[in-house]
């Protein structure tokens, strides 16, 4: 089973460091990410994102299908650039370097090249960070520094409730099928057609959809029994004071936020030009 | 402290009101056991008292309702969570928190207690329920039963309630943990001055402990309010379907009259006359019994299995030897965790074993698919919830056989009456599933898996959670099956079931069979009753009392006493 959520406990500086502020590095660092094209901080924050990888102590293996699923979305992503509109690069560069033609108006040019360069760059930006943050954070602490930066700690529970249950709804799911299975029911994909298969699919998701509402009624008192919803706040177990550490990972962030910004004034645009 | 005065109760959805006339009053530091069939009331009279009416469920009230010195219509579920702290049924579906600690302190997040007290307070409750320590980092999945209850008892003491109310502790617990919760509840009971509800209706099991009070409900009133040796000394259990402890029943059918003074409400208080020993033992000495014969031919084998689910290091099941003979009605034991449910798993090829073979009808079983397998062999899971995916009874019960294809409408048809009939919800048969009780429904998926003509059945605690009667509806019901000659296995907890409808017993600890044997002779060696957490039963302490020596004997004849009794 492919857990989405998936927390991996480690002693390290990355873990160290408080929900709130993960998420907070994290919206910021992305932001900052996603709003520039200049080629000069994109080229440097991938390699800055790596380091806090290795930092984290998280192993490669341990990630490698989120990375995978990333990374070939990453490449479809720029084929679809390249197929959908190849000159791209040259309209915002204002250039046309061609260095050779694959067919008809499929031209390759350096300001293409250029500009897709900048696109994976952001991918490799964002991604090992996002990774990071979802595989160091403990769940409940993301509902707390959801809490934390203004969201409501109802909504916040909910999903970090909806996040822990995901593993016990696949078990279920898997008990569910087995025992349609053995009643006859086809799962198998290929052998029926669509609408046979959608009728077994209900099979299984009613029973699945009736014992969910069960638990969700026994959840919903045993919360509400213990004070769930009273007031507009609460508090939080595993919420920690922020510590020095904290506040220099958000004050980098800023910097770099800044420093994307400042570019943009430098670069006289979002794009970094060198083909001036 | 808690007063009911002519209370009644109606729920919005129903025409009738499920609680009538009720008169109850619990004062600080008594320790209550409310007890009754299912359907008695007793579980919204704890509604009522914690709040979950009208919070969760609305209704119209009538008379009055005592918390806490103020009427119930001046309180809600909040401010009466301060007073009172509900330990729910299901320990699994009520934690909150991803780890110990989290779950015990979510009272004190939702109080805005700071991070230092709640650490503090945290650490104080946890010790005084035994899980203090490391475990406070725990995720739920890695705790036992017994674990889990002991966390939700913290999570509720943690607000400092003045009273603690139990629904049904003991519903999913195996004998042995059973017994612990017992324990715990009443260490608590007497070292702090909180008052103690607890609703079940495994009389017998509770009454391990002392208490003060026993209320006996049925259809909605309350019947008797009485300390426990004057309830068991009355004949009100047996009519309002609560099963009496076993040692009660047993002097009972020897003729011994049981009063108040013979202290009966538990066996290690009980005192006997010599008189009363000697009807005892002359009512055993003059009961015989025939030994069942048990079929030589073996229907189902397994050998050396062994199991591990992938990626991970710990066998579920070592070297496992197993055989189901053909015809029998077989129990298999064990707590939690012992591998039970992956064994009966591995049978019906929901997994496949890492190594080892399984037989059927001396077939090997490897080569066969989930589905060929249920041709021959039919699983019950123990929710029926998971098992109805169709609306409508009849549809329900022919699924497989329309699935299967080969057959005509007609031929469906019929299979399905007969199935109906065997089952007696052939008056039902064009209901919706939603109409039916849990008895009923359970009947239901059993009828969807006779339909198949399987030769094995093999049930998933098909009677948990269940009171006495619905209990004997249900296996009263599996005896008949097996005597048209399903071989039965049972997968189960309760030791009565195993005692009364099983001749024979496997018991499962940490993934290895560690006893094969007639059902009650597991009960009275001591080294399997520990090794798979089970309990012994109170007929032994009996028998030990009336100088019977052969307590297996004595268990036996007990059994086909009470079976013919109860016809």
């Amino acid at each position: 089973m492919i857990n989405i959520f998936n927390y991996i406990e480690r002693k390290s500086p990355i873990h160290k460091l408080t929900g709130a502020t993960k998420l907070l590095c994290l919206l910021i660092w992305s932001l900052a990410a996603m709003t520039t094209f200049d080629t000069r901080l994109l080229a440097v924050m991938p390699i800055l994102a790596f380091i806090l990888f290795f930092v984290s102590r998280i192993k490669f293996s341990e990630v490698k299908v989120m990375f995978w699923f990333t990374f070939v979305f990453m490449i479809l992503n720029n084929l679809l650039i390249f197929l959908f509109s190849p000159e791209h690069g040259t309209e915002i560069y204002g250039s046309r370097t061609v260095l050779f033609t694959i067919f008809w108006r499929y031209v390759v040019t350096s300001e293409q090249l250029f500009y897709q360069l900048n696109v994976v760059l952001k991918y490799l930006a964002t991604i090992p960070i996002v990774i990071l943050f979802v595989s160091t954070t403990d769940p409940s602490e993301f509902a707390a520094s959801l809490n934390r930066i203004g969201v409501s700690y109802k909504i916040a529970y909910s999903v970090s409730l909806a996040l822990r249950y995901i593993p016990d709804i696949q078990r279920e799911y898997h008990d569910i099928s087995v025992s349609q299975q053995a009643r006859g029911l086809e799962i198998a994909l290929g052998k029926q057609s669509l609408i046979k298969r959608l009728k077994s699919a209900v099979d299984i998701l009613f029973p699945l959809i009736v014992s969910s509402m069960d638990r969700i009624e026994i959840i919903a008192n045993a919360m509400e029994l213990r004070g769930f919803g009273k007031d507009k706040k609460r508090t939080w177990y595993n919420s920690r004071p922020f510590a020095v550490p904290d506040y220099l990972s958000i004050a980098f962030c800023v910097i770099l936020a800044l420093l994307s910004i400042c570019l943009r004034f430098v670069d006289g645009g979002r794009y970094f030009n060198p083909f001036i | 402290m808690i007063e009911f005065r002519d209370f009644g109760f109606r729920y919005t959805s129903q025409s009738e009101p499920t609680l009538h006339n009720i008169n109850l009053k619990i004062r600080q530091g008594e320790k209550i056991l409310i007890c009754g069939p299912s359907g008695c009331g007793k579980s919204t009279l704890a509604h009522c008292i914690n709040g979950l009416i009208p919070s969760s469920y609305s209704g119209e009230a009538t008379g009055e309702l005592i918390l806490d010195g103020k009427s119930f219509k001046d309180q809600n579920i909040f401010s009466l969570s301060k007073f009172v702290g509900t330990v729910l049924q299901d320990s699994d579906g009520q934690f909150i928190g991803l780890t110990v600690g989290e779950d015990i302190a979510f009272a004190l997040e939702n109080d805005r207690t700071g991070r230092e007290e709640m650490h503090r307070r945290v650490e104080e409750v946890s010790k005084k329920v035994g899980i203090g320590g490391s475990f406070l980092t725990h995720a739920p999945h890695e705790l036992s039963g017994g674990q889990k209850q002991r966390v939700a008892l913290a999570g509720v003491m943690v607000d400092r309630v003045k009273v603690l109310l139990f629904d049904e502790p003991l519903a999913n617990l195996d004998p042995a943990t059973g017994k612990t919760t017992i324990e715990l509840i009443d260490e608590i009971h007497k070292s702090t001055d909180t008052t103690v509800i607890i609703i079940e209706h495994r009389l017998e099991d509770v009454l391990y402990r002392d208490v003060d009070r026993v209320v006996l409900m049925s259809e909605g009133r309350i019947i008797s309010d009485s300390t426990p040796a004057e309830l068991l000394s009355s004949n009100l259990l047996i009519k309002h379907g609560i099963r009496e402890p076993l040692y009660i029943a047993a002097l009972k059918y020897a003729g011994v009259r049981i009063t108040p003074q013979m202290r009966p409400q538990r066996v290690d208080t009980l005192v006997l006359t010599e008189e009363d020993k000697k009807k005892v033992r002359s009512w055993f000495e003059n009961l015989s019994i025939e030994n069942e014969k048990i079929n030589d031919e073996i229907i189902l084998s397994a050998e050396k299995i062994n199991f591990r689910y992938p990626d991970k290091e710990r066998l579920v099941l070592k070297d496992l030897d197993f055989s189901l003979h053909k015809g029998e009605m077989m129990a298999v034991v064990g707590k939690n965790g012992a591998g039970k449910s992956t064994f009966s798993k591995l049978i019906c090829g929901f997994e496949k074993p890492s190594s080892g073979c399984l037989k059927l009808n001396g077939r090997d079983l490897s080569e066969l698919s989930i589905k060929e397998r249920a041709d021959h062999i039919g699983y019950v899971m123990q929710n029926p919830n998971q098992m109805i995916s169709k609306p409508m009874i009849r549809e329900e019960v022919s699924l497989a056989l329309v699935l299967k294809s080969s057959l005509t409408h007609e031929e469906i048809d019929k299979k399905v009456d007969e199935v109906l009939k065997i089952c007696g919800l052939y008056p039902f048969r064009n209901w919706p599933v939603s109409a039916l009780s849990f008895g009923q429904k359970k009947r239901v998926t059993i009828a969807s898996i006779l339909s198949m003509n399987p030769e094995v059945i093999i049930l998933d605690e098909p009677t948990a959670g269940q009171d006495f009667r619905h209990y004997t509806e249900i296996m009263e019901f599996l005896k008949e099956l097996n005597e048209r000659g399903i071989t039965i296995v049972l997968i189960t907890h309760d030791m009565h079931l195993m005692l009364e409808y099983c001749s024979r017993a496997v018991i499962f600890a940490d993934g290895e069979v560690v006893a094969d044997k007639r059902s009650e002779e597991v009960l009275t060696e001591p080294t399997i009753v520990e090794k798979a957490c089970l309990k012994k039963t109170s007929l032994s302490d009996l028998a030990t009392m009336c100088y019977i020596e052969d307590d297996t004997a004595f268990i036996r004849r007990f059994i086909l006493a009470d079976r013919g009794e109860r016809r």
